[in-house]
């Protein structure tokens, strides 16, 4: 059994090494605007030198077309709904009669934000997603209405904050007070969930370049959140992405803003350390 | 206490679905990761066998592996090796405990087991992201594991 094993595996190299490079990332350079280079592909953080090389954007895996919508904002669909949280921004709302500018002044002052989140909030003792912290800053600042994690308006404005730090480099902390959760997320990372039992590594970290039917795997990186997507023409929260994978292998999947997710994220994001912050970035 | 597992059993085994003489998936016997008896003792209808590879909606094998034979069939994906010529590789036993169980002849491989009830991590209702309910029983049926063996079986360079 041993020896047809290996004679499988043999079977397996040759069939790798005849696959035309049709699969594999492009090699191309994105520059935004025709100005800001962003590192699509880089060495990858010293806490994956067992598993990867490299580390990669899902905009590598994308075709000809979706690539180019995105490398300029007047043809990337994703900053209609940053200008749309560019007026959210400035409204006032809640029992403060608040708005984010009354205290963060213009969106740029959240250059840098997203490159870092998630992240240890030292007052509240826990691990934040960026859609927590803005949560927090409605219902404790502003006094006003939670929005739904991963819904419309939520989603906009997580796309403003990004597109302020679009070719900085994503940089979450792994160590100190955010370990503990890190190492969990990490856990689930190599989970195979479901009746499938698969988990995120078979498909993003095994097999990315191959396909799996029409999909072209990618490393699964989340430095392009949020994206928007061709199929269904709005755009998609980190998590929203994580529970639809997960729900395709034929698993129960955790919520959006539960704590599984949390963690999820933050290991996720720390895989794509030293990729260029993207968001909204286009996918299929 | 023990009604209630008694119950879970019946229900399971309802949920298993296996008919009279059917061997239902906790019984199944790999030897070296092969299966030697028929899960049905019916012999497998390689026709049929051909539409499951193929179709999304059943076993979707074309999602990882190639199969050049089918042509017809778009976007047949590469994480697993072309179908192409399995007739010729493997018996008809070990095409039977590939397809029920792959894992039981590859440690740790990728490809899904076909013919298991047990021991899955947060298993799902299907495709809804809800947990499994008592409709839940294994990916194909003992007879759709027989046709698509018969169809393997076929496939030969
Ligand atoms: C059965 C295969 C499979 C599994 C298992 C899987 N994914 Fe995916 N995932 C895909 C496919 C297909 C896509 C779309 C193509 C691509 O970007 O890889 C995708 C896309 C993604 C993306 C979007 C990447 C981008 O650039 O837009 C993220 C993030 C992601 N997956 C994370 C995960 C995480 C985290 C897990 C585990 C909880 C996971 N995936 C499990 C198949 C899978
Ligand atoms: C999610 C991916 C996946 C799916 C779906 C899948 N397989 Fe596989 N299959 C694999 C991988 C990977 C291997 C290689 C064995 C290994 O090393 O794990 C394999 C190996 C095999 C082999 C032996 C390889 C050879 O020499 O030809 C057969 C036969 C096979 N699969 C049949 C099937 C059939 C039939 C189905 C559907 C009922 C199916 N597979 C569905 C991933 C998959």
């Amino acid at each position: 059994m041993i020896k047809k094993t290996r004679a499988l595996s043999a079977i397996g190299a040759l069939v790798l090494a005849a696959t035309p490079a049709l699969a594999d990332p492009v090699d191309a350079t994105l520059i935004l605007n025709e100005e800001t280079e962003m590192v699509t592909r880089t060495a990858a953080p010293d806490h994956l030198s067992d598993t990867l090389d490299e580390v990669m954007s899902g905009w590598l895996f994308r075709g000809t077309e979706t690539r180019a919508m995105q490398a300029d904002d007047f043809d990337n669909p994703g900053m209609i709904f940053v200008e749309q949280a560019m007026d959210t921004w400035d409204t006032v709302e809640g029992t403060e009669d608040k708005s984010c500018a009354s205290c963060h002044e213009s969106p740029d002052t959240m250059a840098g934000v997203r490159a870092v989140y998630p992240k240890w909030n030292e007052a509240a003792g826990e691990v934040r997603t960026l859609e927590m912290q803005i949560n927090d800053c409605r219902e404790n600042r502003m006094g006003a209405e939670k929005w739904k994690y991963t819904g419309g308006t939520m989603q906009n404005m997580v796309a403003l904050i990004s597109s302020v730090s679009r070719g900085l480099p994503v940089n979450v902390a792994i160590d100190g007070p955010v370990q503990s959760t890190w190492e969990k997320g990490k856990e689930l990372y190599y989970t195979r969930n479901g009746q499938l039992e698969l988990s995120c590594a078979n498909c993003h970290e095994d097999n990315y370049g191959n396909m799996i039917r029409a999909d072209h795997l990618s490393q699964g990186q989340i430095n392009g959140f949020p994206v928007y997507r061709l199929k269904n023409t709005k755009l998609n929260a980190v998590h929203a992405r994580f529970k639809g994978c997960i729900r395709d292998t034929r698993a129960e999947t955790y919520s959006p803003g539960s704590e599984e997710f949390i963690a999820l994220e933050l290991y996720v994001a720390s895989r794509g350390n030293g990729l260029s912050v993207e968001g909204p970035s286009i996918r299929n | 206490m023990r009604k209630s597992i008694l119950a879970a059993m019946a229900l399971a085994l309802s949920a298993g679905g296996s008919a009279a003489g059917e061997i239902a998936p906790s019984q199944v016997k790999f030897e070296d990761g092969a299966v030697a008896t028929s899960l049905t003792g019916v012999p497998g209808d390689a026709a049929e066998g051909r539409k499951i590879v193929g179709s999304k909606k059943l076993g979707n094998c074309v999602a990882c592996h190639v199969v050049s034979e089918q042509a017809e069939v778009p976007f047949q994906g590469e994480i697993g090796p072309p179908l192409d010529g399995a007739g010729d590789r493997w018996s008809e036993a070990e095409l039977r405990g590939i397809v029920a169980n792959a894992k039981m002849m590859f440690e740790g491989s990728m490809m899904p087991s076909f013919y298991k009830t047990e021991g899955f991590i947060r298993p799902g209702k299907a495709y809804t992201g809800k947990a499994a309910d008592d409709t839940f029983g294994p990916l194909l049926t003992a007879q759709q594991i027989e046709n698509v063996v018969a169809y393997l079986g076929t496939l030969k360079e």
